[in-house]
């Protein structure tokens, strides 16, 4: 199953990219955003720190950990927001 | 060309504009409104101690609008007489400029300006859009709240706020 990865800001500089695509399983797996963002974080150590303050979106929706995503989505993390 | 109510871009700001639009796009008779209220956020010179040059916001803009959708869909729900109109910046920012602007507009003042607060309280709440603070010695990305639209006492606190 591939997605598409949005980062914002900070995690955005630790990713390096503000975009990515990754096969995160079996087409057939059964894969929540958090498993995608726990995926991400073994790749970026450094985004952790985030796992309590981060948001996320699918498909530029608010959406919560255990969304359920399907193939081609995109998928967002929002650290903390400061607009205004 | 129509003032959309709703906006994110990276043009100056522009209030009085931000207000007409609001009067030509009432669905309802405007003649019945008394009071415009309106709020315009300005980069400072300096935050937490530290000398600030200039200010890069960054949104994540289709979920941003659907923010601010979002925002103008609870103002209509708690004071339902007041109408909403939100611009956002984003791009680079020097001092003294505009962020956000913001015009609330309804029969009587109270209502228009607890709009106004409770449109700016919500925006620094859940729009994702991020600022990154470049000052005296450094830069840094300022984060605030944790932007989960369905938080029911960030949702009190900022109808608080607007109505103290």
């Amino acid at each position: 199953m591939r997605v598409t990865v949005r980062l914002f800001a900070r995690l955005r500089d630790i990713a390096g990219t503000a975009e990515l695509a990754r096969d995160v399983a079996p087409a057939a797996a059964v894969i929540t955003v958090g498993d995608v963002w726990r995926q991400l974080a073994k790749e970026f150590p450094e985004l952790a720190g985030y796992e309590r303050s981060i948001s996320s979106a699918v498909n530029a929706d608010y959406a919560r950990m255990d969304q359920v995503i399907r193939d081609g989505d995109e998928v967002a993390f929002l650290p903390p927001v400061s607009g205004g | 060309m129509t003032t959309p109510l709703l906006a994110i871009g990276r043009e100056p700001l522009d209030l009085e504009r931000l207000a007409g639009a609001l009067a030509t796009a009432s669905s309802t008779d405007s003649g019945r409104d008394g009071a415009v209220a309106t709020f315009l956020g300005l980069v400072r010179n300096h935050n937490v101690g530290r000398r600030v040059r200039h200010l890069e916001y960054e949104a994540y803009e289709p979920l941003a609008l659907k923010a601010f959708e979002r925002i103008a869909a609870e103002i209509a729900e708690r004071w339902p007489s007041a109408r909403l109109a939100l611009h956002h910046r984003i791009g680079r920012l020097e001092i003294g400029e505009a962020s956000v602007a913001i015009a609330a507009r309804s029969p009587h003042r109270g209502d228009a300006f607890a709009a106004c607060r409770y449109a700016i309280e919500r925006v620094k709440q859940i729009a994702p859009i991020w600022k990154h603070e470049y000052f005296d010695g450094g830069d840094v990305w300022i984060e605030g709240a944790t932007a989960d639209p369905d938080d029911a006492r960030a949702r009190a606190e900022a109808e608080r706020v607007a109505c103290a």
